[in-house]
Order: C-alpha cells, then sequence, then structure tokens
C-alpha cells in the first residue's frame, strides 16, 4: 500500500506546508537543505521537528516565515497559514503577517537582540508595526508582555539593554517579544539550546503555559527529543530535508519504525547515565546536501539497508502510513520494522 | 555613566599636560640634545641676520639659560596665567592663555590664533560632515548593490579619493570650478556666503576621506545584515528600510566613530594642505607661514593648539561612545 501524504494534504489545517523545497544554487553546487517537506498542524497543537544539525529545520521553519532572501534561495511547495498560501504571496503580504499572524523565537537570545536598543524598545517596536497605539500605550503593553513571561520587576528592566539580562531572562524577554501582538503560530528554533538545564526547563514550561493561554499553533525545532517529549503532540523527524517518521508523539515515542528515529531515541541523553553510555549512537555522519545519497538517503548508516534487497540504494522511499496516521519512509515491511523495534531494538534501550 | 565621564576628562587633562611636555620638548629640548647652543635657539626668536646684541638680550628675556624646569614652569604658567615679555624698554604682559611672543612681529601669538581659528573650524567641520554623511550613505547603498554597476563604480572613485593629494583636487577645482578662488566669509556675518565659498574647499578635503568611511560602511553593513538581530527585527515584520535604516545602520556608528577618532589628526594636516592651496587665512596657513619665517614662538603656538584640539576632540569621540553604545555606558 503506497498513500501519497495524506495526512498533510488537507488545506483545512490552520497551517499546512506541502512538497515545500528550499534549494540553495552556491558554487559547489545545488543545496538541497529542504527537498519536499509536507505536514500540517492545528491551533492550539505542538508540533515537534527534530533531527540532527542541518537536516533542514531552520531552514524549514525561515520558509514559513519568508525570512529567505529570495534572490539566493529558491523556494517551491506550498504554505498554507489559515487558507492564506505564502509561498506565491507578495512579499509584502508576508511581512504584514509577520510578526503578527506568526511569530518566532531564536535559538541564541543573545545575538537575536539587537544589542544597542533596550528590551522595551525592541517589544515596543514589535508592538507598534502592527498595532496603531501611542508609545506610551505601547511601553504599557510591554512591562505587562514581560510580567507575563516571568521577569520581575517588569516596569524596571523594561528600560534594560539586553546584556544586562540573564541567558534566561534574555529567551523570556525575545518570547515577550514573540507573543506581544499575539500571534497565532508561534515557532520557536531551538529556545533552549543556550540556556543550563533547570532555565531550560522554565522556559518550556513558559512556552507550554503561555500556549494554552493564547490557543496558539507552535511549532518547536530541536535535535532534543527531551524537548519534543515535553512539549510536542506531534512529531515530525526530518533526514536531509525529508520528512523520515511523521506521527504523534505518543506513537513516535512508544512504536517509533525508521532506524534513524531508533538511533535518535537511542543517542537520547538520560540524565541518569553518563553520556557515554548511549546506546545506538547514529553511525557515520549527516549526509552532503549536494550530493544526497541516492536511493534513501540515511542508507550508509543503516543498520538495516541489506534487508531490502537493494531497493535503499537505488530508490527513495516514499512517505507511506503504517497505521492511524503515523508516516514513516523505510524500505522495511512494516511488520518487519515492528518486529526489530519489539525484539532488538526497545530490549536495548530499555536495558540501558 | 559619570564614572565614565570623569575617567575620561581626567585622562584627557593628564594628556594635554603630556601634550605641552611633548611641545615644549620638541622646541627647547630637543635642539639642544641635537647640539645647539642657546645662542643659536634665541637666533630663531629674532629676526633674520641678528646682531649678537640682540641675541644675548633675546636669551635673557626668555630665560634661556635657565635649567629647562623652570623653562617649561614658565610656559605652562604662561599658559594658564599669562607671563611679561619685555620687549625694548617695554614690558608687554600677555594675557592667559599666553601661547607665547613673535617678537619679529611685536605682538602676543594668541590673538592672531583666536583670529584664524574659525577658518579653520568651519574647514574641518563642514568637511567632516561631508564626508561623513556622503562616506556612509554611499557605503551603504554600496552594500546593498553589492556586485552592482554602482558598487564598483562608488569603490572605485573612492579609491581616487584616497589616492589623489589634496593641492592636485584641490588645484584642479580652482582651475576648472572656480577660478575667482575663494574668501572666507564669516559665518556670523553671512551664512550663506560663508557655505558657498567653503564648498569647494569642504568638498577637496571631505573627498580625501569619504572613501575611508564609505568603505568601511560597506564592510560593516555586509556583516551586520548577517546578524541574528537583523534577522529578528525582519521576524517582527518590520518594513526592509527600517530594518537597514535603523537596525543595521546603527551597528555603523561604533566603528565609524572609531575611524573618526583616529582621523582628526589627519584632518588637521588636511586643512592645512586644504587652506594653502586655497589661500584661506586659517591656523594651517599661519603654520606654514611661520615656518617660512622660521618665527619659533608662532610655530610652537600653533603646535600647542593643535595638540590641544585633537586632545578635546578625542575627548568628545569618547564621550560619543557612551552614547552611541549602551555597553560602554553602562560598563
Ligand atoms: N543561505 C544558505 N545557503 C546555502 N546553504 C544553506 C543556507 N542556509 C542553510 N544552508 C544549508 O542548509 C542545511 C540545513 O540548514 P539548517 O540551518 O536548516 O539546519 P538545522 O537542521 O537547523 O541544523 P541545526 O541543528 O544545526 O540548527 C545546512 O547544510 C546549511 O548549510
Ligand atoms: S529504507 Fe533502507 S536504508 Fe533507509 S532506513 Fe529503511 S532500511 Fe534503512
Ligand atoms: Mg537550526
Amino acid at each position: 500500500m503506497t498513500v501519497e501524504i495524506t495526512r498533510p494534504d488537507a488545506p483545512d489545517a490552520f497551517v499546512a506546508v506541502r512538497d515545500l523545497r528550499v534549494h540553495f544554487p552556491t558554487e559547489d553546487g545545488l543545496v538541497r537543505s529542504v527537498d519536499g517537506l509536507s505536514f500540517r498542524l492545528d491551533r492550539g497543537r505542538t508540533l515537534g521537528i527534530v533531527g540532527e544539525s542541518g537536516s533542514g529545520k531552520s531552514v524549514t521553519s525561515l520558509a514559513v516565515l519568508g525570512l529567505h532572501n529570495r534572490r539566493t534561495a529558491r523556494i517551491s511547495g506550498e504554505i498554507w497559514l489559515d487558507g492564506e498560501e505564502l509561498v506565491a504571496a507578495p512579499p509584502e503580504r508576508v511581512r504584514a503577517l509577520r510578526g503578527k499572524k506568526m511569530a518566532m523565537i531564536f535559538q541564541d537570545p543573545l545575538s537575536s537582540m539587537h544589542p544597542y536598543y533596550t528590551v522595551g524598545a525592541q517589544i515596543v517596536e514589535a508592538y507598534r508595526i502592527h498595532n496603531d497605539v501611542s508609545r506610551k500605550v505601547a511601553r504599557k503593553h510591554a512591562i505587562e508582555m514581560l510580567g507575563r513571561v516571568g521577569i520581575p520587576q517588569p516596569a524596571r528592566r523594561v528600560d534594560d539593554y539586553p546584556h544586562q539580562f540573564s541567558g534566561g531572562m534574555r529567551q523570556r524577554a525575545m518570547i515577550a517579544m514573540a507573543l506581544s501582538c499575539d500571534p497565532e503560530l508561534l515557532i520557536a528554533d531551538e529556545p533552549t539550546t543556550a540556556l543550563d538545564v533547570t532555565v531550560q526547563a522554565q522556559i518550556l514550561d513558559l512556552i507550554r503555559d503561555l500556549q494554552r493561554d493564547f490557543d496558539t499553533a507552535v511549532i518547536v525545532i530541536t535535535h532534543d527529543l527531551g524537548v519534543v517529549a515535553e512539549l510536542a503532540d506531534d512529531v515530525l523527524v526530518m533526514y536531509a530535508g525529508r520528512a523520515v517518521e511523521y506521527g504523534g508523539a505518543d506513537d513516535l515515542f512508544e512504536r517509533p519504525e525508521h532506524p534513524y528515529a531508533w538511533g535518535l531515541l537511542g543517542s537520547m541523553p538520560r540524565l541518569d547515565r553518563e553520556p557515554a553510555e548511549r546506546l545506538l549512537p547514529i553511525r557515520g555522519t549527516p549526509p552532503s546536501l549536494i550530493n544526497v545519497p541516492p536511493g534513501c538517503a540515511f542508507h550508509p548508516r543503516c543498520a538495516y539497508c541489506e534487508l531490502t534487497g537493494g531497493l535503499s540504494t537505488t530508490e527513495v522511499p516514499p512517505l507511506t502510513e503504517t497505521a492511524g496516521g503515523h508516516l514513516v519512509a523505510c524500505h522495511l515491511a512494516p511488520e518487519k520494522r515492528r518486529e526489530i523495534w519489539e525484539n532488538d531494538v526497545r530490549p536495548t534501550l530499555e536495558s540501558r | 555613566m559619570v564614572a565614565y565621564i570623569v575617567r575620561r576628562v581626567i585622562g584627557a587633562v593628564l594628556l594635554l599636560a603630556i601634550t605641552t611636555m611633548v611641545t615644549f620638548g620638541i622646541f627647547f629640548l630637543v635642539p639642544r640634545l641635537a647640539g645647539q647652543t642657546t645662542d643659536q635657539i634665541a637666533a630663531q626668536y629674532v629676526g633674520r641676520d641678528p646682531s649678537p646684541e640682540e641675541i644675548t638680550l633675546t636669551k635673557r628675556r626668555l630665560g634661556l639659560d635657565d635649567p629647562l624646569v623652570v623653562q617649561y614652569g614658565r610656559f605652562v604658567k604662561g599658559l594658564v596665567a599669562g607671563t611679561d615679555y619685555s620687549y625694548g624698554p617695554n614690558t608687554e604682559f600677555c594675557p592667559p592663555p599666553c601661547f607665547g611672543y613673535s617678537f619679529k612681529y611685536q605682538r602676543a601669538v594668541w590673538p592672531d590664533l583666536v583670529d584664524r581659528f574659525p577658518v579653520t573650524l568651519s574647514l574641518a567641520v563642514g568637511a567632516a560632515a561631508i564626508w561623513l554623511v556622503a562616506g556612509v550613505a554611499i557605503g551603504v547603498l554600496s552594500a546593498l548593490r553589492k556586485g552592482t554597476v554602482f558598487d564598483r563604480a562608488a569603490m572605485i572613485t573612492a579609491l581616487a579619493g584616497v589616492s589623489l593629494p589634496i593641492f592636485f583636487t584641490g588645484l584642479l577645482t580652482l582651475a576648472f570650478i572656480r577660478p575667482e578662488g575663494v574668501v572666507f566669509v564669516p559665518f556670523t556675518e553671512n551664512p550663506p556666503a560663508w557655505a558657498g565659498n567653503l564648498l569647494l574647499p569642504w568638498v577637496t578635503l571631505a573627498f580625501l576621506f569619504a572613501a575611508g568611511y564609505a568603505r568601511l560602511t560597506r564592510a560593516t553593513m555586509l556583516e551586520t545584515v548577517g546578524e541574528d538581530y537583523i534577522r529578528t527585527a525582519r521576524a517582527k515584520g518590520l518594513p526592509e528600510r527600517t530594518v537597514i535604516g535603523k537596525h543595521a545602520l546603527r551597528a555603523t556608528m561604533t566603528p565609524t566613530l572609531t575611524m573618526f577618532g583616529l582621523d582628526l589628526g589627519l584632518l588637521l594636516g588636511g586643512a592645512v594642505l586644504t587652506e594653502s592651496t586655497y589661500s584661506l587665512p586659517g591656523l594651517g596657513k599661519y603654520a606654514v607661514d611661520a615656518i617660512r619665517q622660521n618665527d619659533l614662538p608662532q610655530i610652537l603656538g600653533v603646535t600647542t593648539l593643535a595638540a590641544f584640539f585633537i586632545v578635546v576632540a578625542n575627548l568628545v569621540v569618547d564621550l560619543l561612545y557612551a552614547v552611541v553604545d549602551p555597553r560602554v555606558r553602562l560598563g
């Protein structure tokens, strides 16, 4: 049975990305950073996108916000936001949505804030682009937002510069800025990577609480499965610019079917173990995005490649439904995958 | 902030003190170290072909045989409290700040400097304003149009700017644009005439510097547009002109200011050449004339003033740093 991507194909979803491709022509060749990606997301839900460094997570999120330079990036496919298609939309239209209807939190809160403007000024600016209010009103709103994300004494801290904030506070301020216009879609690109563990947990709690209050659709991008387990309803596993597994978070953690997803689970750091004791480190290195391996892009690193009778090295496995909306792109038969997971991978994962 | 200002002002005062020592040293110590006798030094203070009596007299009046420390003390005292100069039977009080007394012209140096200062100041300020605005504007446009014909043309023109000497461009403009020459009209008398006459010297002087600022701004802009906070500005939904004109441009101010601080000394040198080229009666021309006449007190006076000017201007630049960069202001 080969079902062509059924799940994301419905524009009734709040966010629907269809066959997104983002290619960068460079001197070394065409970089296929995102190559046929589809997903969907409803209001009030959270999608986690995971994958190793370079798998195209950030490129995807920047494409959704329309932040790629149109002169250097070739973008095709469709990005639907609340019934509006963005890839073909005029840049001015996408700009008007940016910050208002969709907002983004970036990885490094220090470099992501302008060092020469106060935190308050930057939030006020974000608010006033999309809301025709006086400076005074906007400032009040900024203070309120800072209080909301848990910055103590917001009325005083509003006039501080970013360098006067700690890392965690800066990320809170970034969140306050991103949420200042009540966006309906929030993309958080590695929101906690630059922070220490305690602060990480606080920021994740904050995002979850705010999402509940605002009924926002959230895309959280990370290479940390722990963050996904914490926040996501659905999970999209990316490899070399494509989705290799896509499904509900419970399915994905309980019954992962793609060998790459097994690898990610195996290399997930556990707090109660030494990092060196990882069970299934993924062999090899991420593939080149200019000369993507033929067939399944993961095959040079896959332990089960031989079990597919050569198919893995010649044909790209389509993303196919295995059960109840759970999609996997692997040539192994679903029964075989489940068997390997149950009898082989899972016991080793649990015994460590 | 206050602590920063206090630190900088104290630093500037110390620097001024050192400056007087160095200038004094150049004029009184170095000649001695080079083996000149006090007679020979004194000879430079009187006219051409001085008689031995005149030399002895001058030597006594100036106290050239006193220990150097005493002479330095007298020099500083003149600057802050004024000093007496005797000429023939008369004694003349040179009020503070006494920058010396020209025996050749029998007049104190300071009033002459004051007379000429507005010319040089007008020239320097106008030229600096033009080169800053033009340099930054060209740099920004070049960065935004990187690789285009405009970018290349601007950068080649910029190269010409740094390579062509002032007297060359100056004489060229005089010959072809304003053969009647320029005169200095004080700003307070007639601002349009002031600007109209100075425009050519301004542009000539600015041309020399604008190039560096255009290149610096271009490089900084190219680097800045890749910064995360520029991406954030775009992610907020800011229009592109605000992203570039506000967020990106703001980041070019610090390096521009740094370069400006370094260029102040060169600016003075450039002003000297420009004044000579256009025959403007400013400090530069004064200095050149004084050197031609070998009038040591005048040279000493104008040198000291120039040094003061640079120290003070650098202080202003330092204080501007604090305005531009909150990380400096707040430690
Ligand atoms: N402007 C660009 N020009 C050329 N290549 C690019 C460009 N932007 C991104 N890429 C390439 O696209 C690939 C995917 O990058 P992306 O930033 O999306 O990775 P990521 O999944 O976010 O990784 P990380 O976890 O390190 O953030 C990388 O190999 C990167 O080099
Ligand atoms: S398709 Fe083949 S190589 Fe790719 S993940 Fe499945 S088994 Fe491994
Ligand atoms: Mg990334």
